[in-house]
């Protein structure tokens, strides 16, 4: 009877902590959007700023993606599939964007592209921009994204061991047949999953970018720095208008996360 | 010598897993590598298939030096310990891996694997995947998979270790026989002594990353060459004090001996043959073994350990018994020698 009670109180505070952390602000920012009836809801949403502020986030994400999911394959392969000096290091440095602030991930960039920074004379003689300027967003989300894949996999080889592809290579197989016909098939979920938690955080990223932005409307904004904006200047039901796209957005991945995560499941029994 | 090591060098940090190890093998032989676990067995294994790169010395097979050669190229079929099977691939995927690898065409492809299953006696599971089969049957798959490009020598890592111990027997006298009907050379690893001796042509005895003996298993069993190798084969105890045995005398420079059960006699004091040879002790233990009774026997101060058949005479615990010592292995730190009672030479000895 204990247990059960001891059960049952647990259940109760888990239920009651996240309906009052989680759902309760999700549901005020769809309340808040809607409270002006459809139209102002859509106005917010078709604006052009809105949705250049979308388009960006969206290519955004997508080099990062690309960029990281590479990335993450080298790093997890380099540090799983060989011996070598300096490996723990490699392994936690890979780290640090984790446990470094956004912001300071933001001035970085700032730090060594920016006009006091040291690559300027050179940016400034080719004539590229960096800060202020869409490549330095698409940096500032690869830094602060570039662990979720990685991480993901590093488990996931290291179970999985050696052996099979060093069987594969001693009958003469190639590095990208082993890495297709062997290690890929295993690594499948874990890579998604990965790539799943990197879009998620890579749509939302808010501190890096807002340092390297520049809040340029309509160049390089973000939509979560078009919320703030909206939001700073008071128009709340805009500003939670456009919230509710990422909201949408991040429930759309984790309906995404929770299948991939039955699959590895599966996969592991 | 078809495969031949000459003084290989390994290390891992501070871990000498190979010191100077060197042997021959002659073709068509199966040969066991065989030593405590952390010996150095598997790490010659891994070096042969250039698994790992020496860091001296060097590996001849079939007259050519393969140390360059890459690991692809130097003729190996490996079995993995844990088989090491592809485990998103079916059994006959598997099994034709290395020859899609060496882009044979499929009727060829097609013919060797099923020619392979019928070896192992698979049929009927080709379209299995790994997680399927039995322990026994992914080690056949493994067996197969690594003979399909037709390798020049086989290695086998462990191959019976992770299979359960009925399964084991068969297995080993299956494995023996398939590859005298391949007629392969291989070599196989192993920390079992008794598999090492039913399955092995020859034996190479490993410890701390040195090869301490080579031979065919009975006369590693009968001559043992090193104190390492005498006590490592056999359910051997070593006595200090062997000076004080009858029959046996004290050798300077030999400080200890080393004594298997078997020869060990203990008989009723009535039915003593060599009252010489022989001295009293006292039954401390008595263990049912399945197929023999192991007895503990307390020598003037010294446990000993011998065997008596089922049917033989029955002891009790606290009996005074007649004891015989036929053979002792005195060993020092280097040297190992074989001394038999003196008190009974010149008899027939109806031991090994």
């Amino acid at each position: 009877m204990q247990a059960k009670t001891v059960e049952r109180t647990l259940i109760a505070i888990g239920v009651a902590f996240i309906a009052l952390m989680l759902i309760l602000p999700l549901v005020t920012i769809l309340v808040y959007a809607l409270r002006q009836g459809w139209e102002p809801f859509m106005d917010a949403i078709t604006n052009d700023y809105a949705i250049k502020a979308l388009n960006l986030t969206l290519l955004a994400t997508a080099i990062t993606l690309i960029v990281n999911t590479g990335f993450g394959l080298f790093a997890a392969w380099t540090i799983t599939k060989f011996r070598f000096r300096g490996k723990q290091v490699l392994t936690t440095l890979i780290d640090i964007p984790f446990s470094i602030s956004p912001i300071i991930a933001g001035l970085v960039f700032i730090m060594v592209f920016g006009r006091i920074g040291w690559a300027y004379p050179f940016l400034d003689a080719w004539d590229i921009k960096i800060v202020f300027a869409v490549p330095g967003i698409v940096l500032a989300t690869i830094f602060v994204t570039f662990p979720f894949v990685s991480r993901e996999l590093i488990p996931l080889m290291q179970a999985q061991g050696n052996e099979e592809e060093e069987a594969a290579a001693l009958m003469g197989a190639r590095w990208f047949h082993i890495f297709r016909k062997v290690t890929f098939p295993h690594i499948k979920w874990g890579l998604m999953y990965g790539v799943i938690l990197c879009t998620a955080r890579a749509l939302g990223e808010f501190g890096a970018v807002s340092v390297v932005s520049g809040h340029l409307r309509g160049k390089t904004n973000t939509l979560p720095l078009h919320v703030e904006i909206l939001f700073n200047e008071f128009r709340l039901t805009a500003a939670f208008s456009v919230a509710s796209i990422l909201v949408i957005i991040a429930i759309v991945i984790l309906i995404l996360r929770n299948i991939v995560e039955y699959k590895l499941k599966q996969e592991e029994s | 010598m078809y495969v031949e090591l000459k003084n290989l060098n390994k290390r891992f940090g501070n871990f000498q897993a190979s010191d100077n190890v060197g042997f021959g093998i002659e073709k068509g032989k199966l040969i066991g590598l065989l030593g405590p676990s952390g010996s150095g067995k598997t790490t010659i294994l891994r070096l042969i298939a250039g698994l790992e790169t020496p860091d001296s010395g060097d590996i001849f097979i079939d007259g050519q030096r393969v140390n360059d050669l890459p690991a692809a190229q130097r003729g190996i079929g490996f079995v993995f310990q844990n088989y090491a099977l592809f485990r998103y691939m079916t059994v006959f995927d598997n099994i034709a891996f290395g020859l899609t690898v060496q882009k044979k065409d499929k009727a060829f492809i097609q013919n060797r694997v099923s020619e392979l299953i019928r070896l192992i006696g698979l049929e009927g599971l080709e379209k299995r995947r790994p997680h399927q089969l039995s322990g026994g049957q992914k080690q056949r798959v493994a067996f197969a998979r690594a003979l399909a490009p037709n390798p020049h020598l086989l290695l086998l890592d462990e191959p019976f270790a992770a299979i359960d111990a009925k399964v084991r027997k068969e297995l080993r006298t299956w494995l023996r026989e398939t590859i005298n009907k391949v007629g392969i050379t291989s070599i196989f690893v192993t920390h079992d002594q008794e598999e090492a001796v039913e399955v092995a042509d020859e034996i190479v005895i490993t410890n701390k990353g040195r090869v301490e003996q080579i031979g065919i298993p009975v006369d590693i069993y009968r001559n043992p060459q090193t104190p390492f190798a005498a006590g490592f084969i056999g359910e051997s105890i070593t006595l200090s004090g062997y000076g004080d045995l009858h029959g046996f005398e004290a050798v300077s420079g030999f400080d200890r001996a080393v004594l298997r059960p078997e020869f060990v006699r203990v008989t009723k004091p009535q039915k003593e043959i060599y009252p010489h040879a022989s001295q009293r002790g006292v039954i401390d233990e008595i263990f049912f073994r399945g197929s023999t009774l192991e007895l503990r026997v307390n020598l003037a101060g010294q446990r000993l350990t011998a065997y008596q058949p089922l049917d033989g005479d029955a002891f009790a615990v606290g009996e005074e018994v007649s004891v015989l010592i036929y053979r002792l292995y005195l060993c020092n730190e280097r040297d190992v020698l074989k001394v038999e009672n003196r008190s009974i030479q010149g008899e027939t000895a109806f031991f090994i």
